[in-house]
């Protein structure tokens, strides 16, 4: 008996070992061996016809044989489960089910950048009309009718006293005229220039940045900007307060920055200069703070307005314009 | 401006090189654009050696000559100049090169011979005036070098980009003030030595002014004896070097004189002057007059005019008239040297759309002082050019004088509005440097500053500030970080808003668009919208730039679908686009029109990406519905509903597949299909559907996040009921009626499935809904879930006249 059990125990080993794999042939073969008629089964009920003395001795061997060989068969059957056949696999570099996400307009996206930075430096947002008054575009800003000032800027007109704005800047009279100082907002939005060419668009995009309290200085507005314009490009960016003229502020200063391309050296967005204008700010003007009925002898500001196209153009290397209002959704689809 | 620096080192001393001058002038505030030097253009000319001359064949009078030119081989040019002979140097034009009088030199053949260049006279090249012979180079300059290097030619011109206030720089010696400032050299004003060897003025001509407002000083001197003729070299080149072309000597003296020193100045026939009188004027409507260009200009009222003894001899401060212009037969010349009010030359000029040379400098203002200067240097030039003689004495007519405005200057308040003190004597020492007078003010912490007659832009102490800061360099103020304000900065709520929609569009698969605010006035017709619809009465630009962009929008949608063309010709098919921005409304006795600012969306092509997982299906109504349930899902909007919208009321989409949207019972705006007109107005190849909502409607129903209710912890029970309908009852009054009907506990309701088809007559169709039954207080029996349902069942049965299946 001891012998047939070696040889059910050491066959059946081989068997599992040849099945390693095939779950069929293990279910099988655990029907041959352990089932109710299986091979094993039968040694164990001849158990009983052994003379007494000898049963203990068999019973325990025959149950170690069981023992081992349905643990060795469930660790073979756990094996399959565990390991894929080759129905159960797929291709995992079929692409999945997907919907792109969308993606925001690039004006849009540096707009709130710049705005971002400048409510961090506690500047406030507002927003006015598009459509605006000959008064707060022109007049309040210190630019009367027939100035030469009114040239450097090309006017829709709606009528002869409505227009649509040019700049940004009315916002600096209509917050003004509301609130008493300290005033410290920004005021993204819309623009329009008549003018239509590879470098203009008749609609862009502008900052307006304002600031007015008691003794606030130029060196202010240097400090200011200059913190902008290094969170918005990077810390290493130089940049070039240059003087200059609008009608509504006083002193002026065009700013510079060292060119984000060719990092000075001079390049064709630089114009080979090394330097890139990119706003145009200065101390408020007093006609402006008389027209808005603050007293130009106690209080002391600064203004500024950033072509939201330039800094957008310089961030992701735009080089036309005319391509932020396409809408090309294979352009709109980089950002 | 063009400013040749060679010209300019003529009123001071030069010590830098161009492009450091350059650049300290626009550090400066004269912003100067390029340097560019003059004789560039003698680039494409060498200096070649005659090796052999032929005559030419088929012209007696010219000759083929063999020109060396640093080149491979010798060019065959041919010329017809005199006195041409081998080993002289002369300058060769290569083909390409374009001389100062627009001739530019191409290969050709000269009666049968090629010829493969060009051999120059110094006229042609505008080295001089001799146009007869050929440049005679000295011996020795090297063959086949540009001309230029080789005559050690430079003229470096800047560029300036002039700011609107800063009409004193419209001269040679304005922008030369401003070099020796910042350089720190001398001022040198020309000396006027002036021969009076003519009849007194008096007896020559007179000088009215009857506009004293539009005419604070009229000048005048008579030249006679004058012989017209072109200008002697020096003074054409200096006209051409800073672009201006050279007329006659008469002429070229009054622009010399206004490049100068910038007073325009006009010289009149005096012949030509009726009663030899000035009569300075303002027009009468519809007054008929020729300016020297030829072109009659009918004036307006209040225009101002020069006038002889009969009628109108100029416009001032804009342009002489044809009939007094000087002429070859002219002998004697009325010079004006004149002050003309900014606004009204502004006016004037802008008005007949004339900008000249003078009306620039004029609305910029011209140095009131200057007027007699000018005279008298204009006229000792045309005496010494034209061999005249001049009139003894100067008529000045000036009833309004300079006087001048002193300006306190507060140094302390300077240093504060500044952010830097500068000592005072820098201070003293800036402002005098370009011609500011300093004085000790009323107490040692004051100046008093009196601003010279050519800087009429400065009135006010910010306007000195910015002087002396621009002067000391901006470099030299300090950066300073001011203090921010402890309490934080209030969010702009309609901000919050559209960062919100632009999200939420964004995840489901919409990207932004800008499109402009002004479109077609056509496109409200291409919308159908019906002709009293008040979108189709935008508010009109007087000046548009071009007809498909003359109206402001009042609505998104032709945006939107201009947008969707233009990608469908980039042959992207599948297009998801929104923008929010907004539309214009005219308004009833308002200025301004209102802004409402609305969030349009738009889906067309394919529902998804193509893929291996599905057939590509085109996107439908429910798709972009559902993106609109998201979107106000996501918003919190309560109460959302959708109205099928009546046929009458579709304009823009199509009838029977629009519907309303709306929040609590308000109107946010709608949803639908394009109308298949309204797609070939646009030119659109597929279908596509659109939304548009109210920011303002959406805003007012869209809150912030509610108090949350409590999440139910006991098991639902789920039951399903399906209901044979007619087809017309639309499944939301089904649903609301399972809502009113169900009991407390119901917690969810929607819809499963719609069948229509066999075995379902005609006309009908099922609808199946799931339902979810929960109590917050105990476990529900499924007698008492299974006794509400069928209640519920049965008095939607009995409300719409359906049945169940089977």
């Amino acid at each position: 008996m001891d012998a047939e059990l070696r040889q059910i125990e050491d066959e059946t080993l081989r068997e599992i070992e040849a099945a390693r794999g095939d779950r069929q042939a293990l279910q099988a073969l655990q029907v041959r061996v352990l089932g109710r008629k299986g091979l094993l089964t039968q040694i164990l009920r001849s158990i009983a016809a052994l003379p007494p003395e000898r049963r203990p001795e068999a019973g325990r061997e025959a149950n170690r044989v069981k023992d081992r060989l349905s643990s060795a068969l469930e660790s073979a059957l756990r094996d399959c489960e565990e390991t894929a056949r080759p129905a159960d696999r797929i291709d995992v570099t079929l692409p999945g089910r997907m919907e792109p996400r969308g993606r925001l307009h690039p004006i849009t996206r540096v707009t709130e950048e710049i705005c971002a930075i400048f409510s961090q430096m506690g500047f406030e947002r507002v927003e006015g009309p598009e459509v605006e008054k000959d008064y707060y575009n022109f007049e309040a800003l210190n630019i009367p009718k027939n100035h030469p000032a009114r040239d450097m800027q090309d006017t829709f007109f709606v009528s002869a006293d409505v227009v649509l704005r040019t700049h940004t800047s009315p916002l600096q009279v209509r917050t003004m005229e509301r609130r008493r100082p300290p005033v410290r907002v920004i005021a993204p939005g819309r623009v329009f220039r008549r003018d239509s060419d590879q470098t203009h668009t008749p609609m862009f995009h502008q900052v307006e940045g304002l600031w007015v309290d008691e003794s606030v200085s130029f060196g202010d507005l240097k400090g200011t900007l200059t913190a902008f314009v290094q969170r918005m490009f990077d810390e290493q960016t130089a940049l070039r307060f240059r003087p200059s003229f609008f009608p509504f502020t006083e002193p002026s200063a065009e700013v510079d920055i060292r060119c984000v391309i060719c990092r000075g050296r001079g390049c064709r967005v630089c114009k080979e200069t090394g330097w890139l204008e990119i706003l145009g700010s200065g101390m408020v003007h007093p006609a402006v703070f008389e027209n808005v009925g603050y007293d130009p002898g106690r209080y002391s500001g600064f203004a500024f307005g950033l072509g939201v196209e330039r800094v957008a153009m310089l961030k992701y290397g735009i080089d036309d314009l005319r391509r932020f209002f396409e809408n090309d959704l294979r352009f709109l689809a980089q950002f | 401006m063009k400013i040749s620096l060679s010209w300019l080192s003529q009123y001071t001393a030069i010590r830098r090189s161009p492009s450091e001058i350059a650049e300290a002038l626009t550090r400066a505030g004269i912003a100067v654009d390029a340097v560019v030097d003059r004789f560039r253009y003698l680039e494409g000319v060498r200096v070649g050696r005659i090796v052999g001359l032929a005559p030419h064949p088929n012209a007696p009078r010219l000759t083929v000559c063999r020109v060396e030119t640093g080149e491979e081989r010798p060019r065959s040019i041919v010329c017809g100049a005199p006195d041409l002979r081998v080993g002289l140097l002369v300058p060769a034009a290569l083909p390409g090169a374009v001389l100062p009088d627009g001739t530019s030199v191409a290969e050709t053949a000269v009666r049968g011979v090629p010829s493969e260049g060009m051999l120059c006279s110094a006229g042609e090249l505008g080295l001089g005036a001799d146009r007869g012979g050929l440049l005679e180079l000295p011996a020795g300059l090297p063959v086949g070098e540009a001309l230029h290097r080789a005559l050690g030619l430079s003229d470096p011109v800047l560029e300036l980009d002039l700011t609107p206030n800063r009409g004193d720089c419209l001269s040679l010696i304005g922008v030369a003030r401003e070099v020796a400032a910042l350089q720190g050299t001398r001022l040198r004003l020309p000396r006027v030595r002036l021969v009076e060897n003519g009849p007194p003025v008096a007896e020559r001509a007179a000088v009215a002014i009857e506009a004293p407002e539009a005419c604070p000083r009229y000048v005048a001197r008579v030249v006679e004896g004058v012989t017209i003729g072109p200008s002697p070299f020096w003074l054409q080149d200096r006209l051409l070097s800073v672009g201006m072309r050279p007329i006659n000597n008469i002429v070229d003296v009054t622009n010399f004189v206004m490049l100068e020193c910038g007073q325009p100045l006009h010289a009149f026939d005096l012949d030509r002057l009726a009663d030899r009188r000035i009569v300075v004027r303002t027009a009468r409507a519809g007054e008929r007059f020729v300016t020297l260009d030829g072109r009659g200009r009918t004036l307006e009222e209040g225009m101002l005019l020069i006038c002889d003894g009969r009628g109108p001899v100029a416009v001032a401060g804009v342009m002489g008239g044809l009939d007094s212009e000087i002429r070859g037969e002219t002998t004697r010349v009325l010079i004006e040297s004149a002050c003309f009010e900014a606004g009204s030359v502004r006016r004037t000029a802008k008005r007949l759309g004339l900008p000249t040379e003078a009306s620039r400098r004029f609305e910029k203002g011209v140095d009131p002082t200057g007027t007699v200067r000018a005279a008298d240097r204009a006229a000792q030039l045309m005496a010494e050019i034209a061999g005249g003689r001049v009139a003894r004495g100067v008529i000045d007519a000036h009833p309004r004088p300079w006087t001048p405005q002193p300006i306190r200057l507060d140094l302390e308040r300077t240093a504060r509005f500044l952010g830097v003190a500068f000592p005072k004597a820098r201070i003293r020492r800036l402002l005098r440097s370009i011609g500011f007078e300093v004085a000790p003010g009323a107490s040692r912490r004051e100046l008093r500053v009196t601003p010279p007659p050519f800087r009429p832009d400065v009135s006010r102490p910010e306007d000195l500030a910015e002087e002396i800061a621009r002067l000391a360099g901006f470099d030299e103020i300090p950066v300073t970080v001011p203090a921010l304000p402890a309490a934080g900065v209030r969010p702009f709520a309609r901000e919050e808003l559209r960062r919100r929609l632009r999200d939420v569009l964004n995840g489901l698969g919409f990207t932004e668009v800008i499109t402009y605010s002004f479109i077609d006035l056509r496109d409200g017709e291409r919308l159908r919208l019906s002709a009293d619809d008040p979108r189709r009465l935008p508010v009109a630009l007087l000046n548009p730039i071009a007809e498909d962009q003359s109206v402001l929008r009042t609505s998104l949608l032709p945006g939107l679908l201009h947008t969707l063309r233009f990608n469908l010709d980039q042959q992207t098919r599948r297009v998801k686009i929104f923008e929010v921005g907004k539309v214009f409304l005219p308004r009833q006795g308002a200025e301004l029109p209102a802004e409402p600012e609305r969030l349009a969306g738009l889906w067309s092509g394919p529902r998804a990406i193509l893929s291996w997982h599905e057939r590509e299906t085109p996107c439908d109504f429910y798709d972009l519905k559902g993106t609109l349930e998201a979107l106000l899902d996501a918003l919190h909007a309560p109460e959302v509903r959708f109205a099928a919208l009546a046929d009458a009321a579709c304009d823009a989409t199509r009838p029977g597949r629009s519907a309303r949207i709306l929040a609590a019972g308000e109107v946010l705006g709608f949803v639908g299909e394009i109308h298949p007109r309204v797609r070939s107005a646009f030119d659109l190849k597929q279908e596509a559907f659109v939304f548009e909502l109210d920011l303002e409607a959406l805003e007012r129903r869209v809150g912030g996040l509610r108090h949350r209710q409590p999440v139910l912890r006991f098991p639902a029970a789920v039951r399903d009921l399906t209901v044979i309908l007619d087809a017309g009852i639309e499944a939301q009054a089904v649903l609301e009626a399972i809502r009113e009907a169900a009991p407390a506990w119901l917690e969810q309701a929607g819809l499963i499935d719609v069948f229509s088809g066999p075995p379902i007559p005609a006309g009908e169709r099922s609808l199946t809904f799931r339902l979810s039954y929960r109590s917050g207080e105990r476990t529900l029996e499924d007698s008492a879930v299974n006794a509400a349902h069928a209640e519920m069942t049965a008095r939607v049965l009995a409300r719409f006249g359906g049945r169940l299946p089977g």
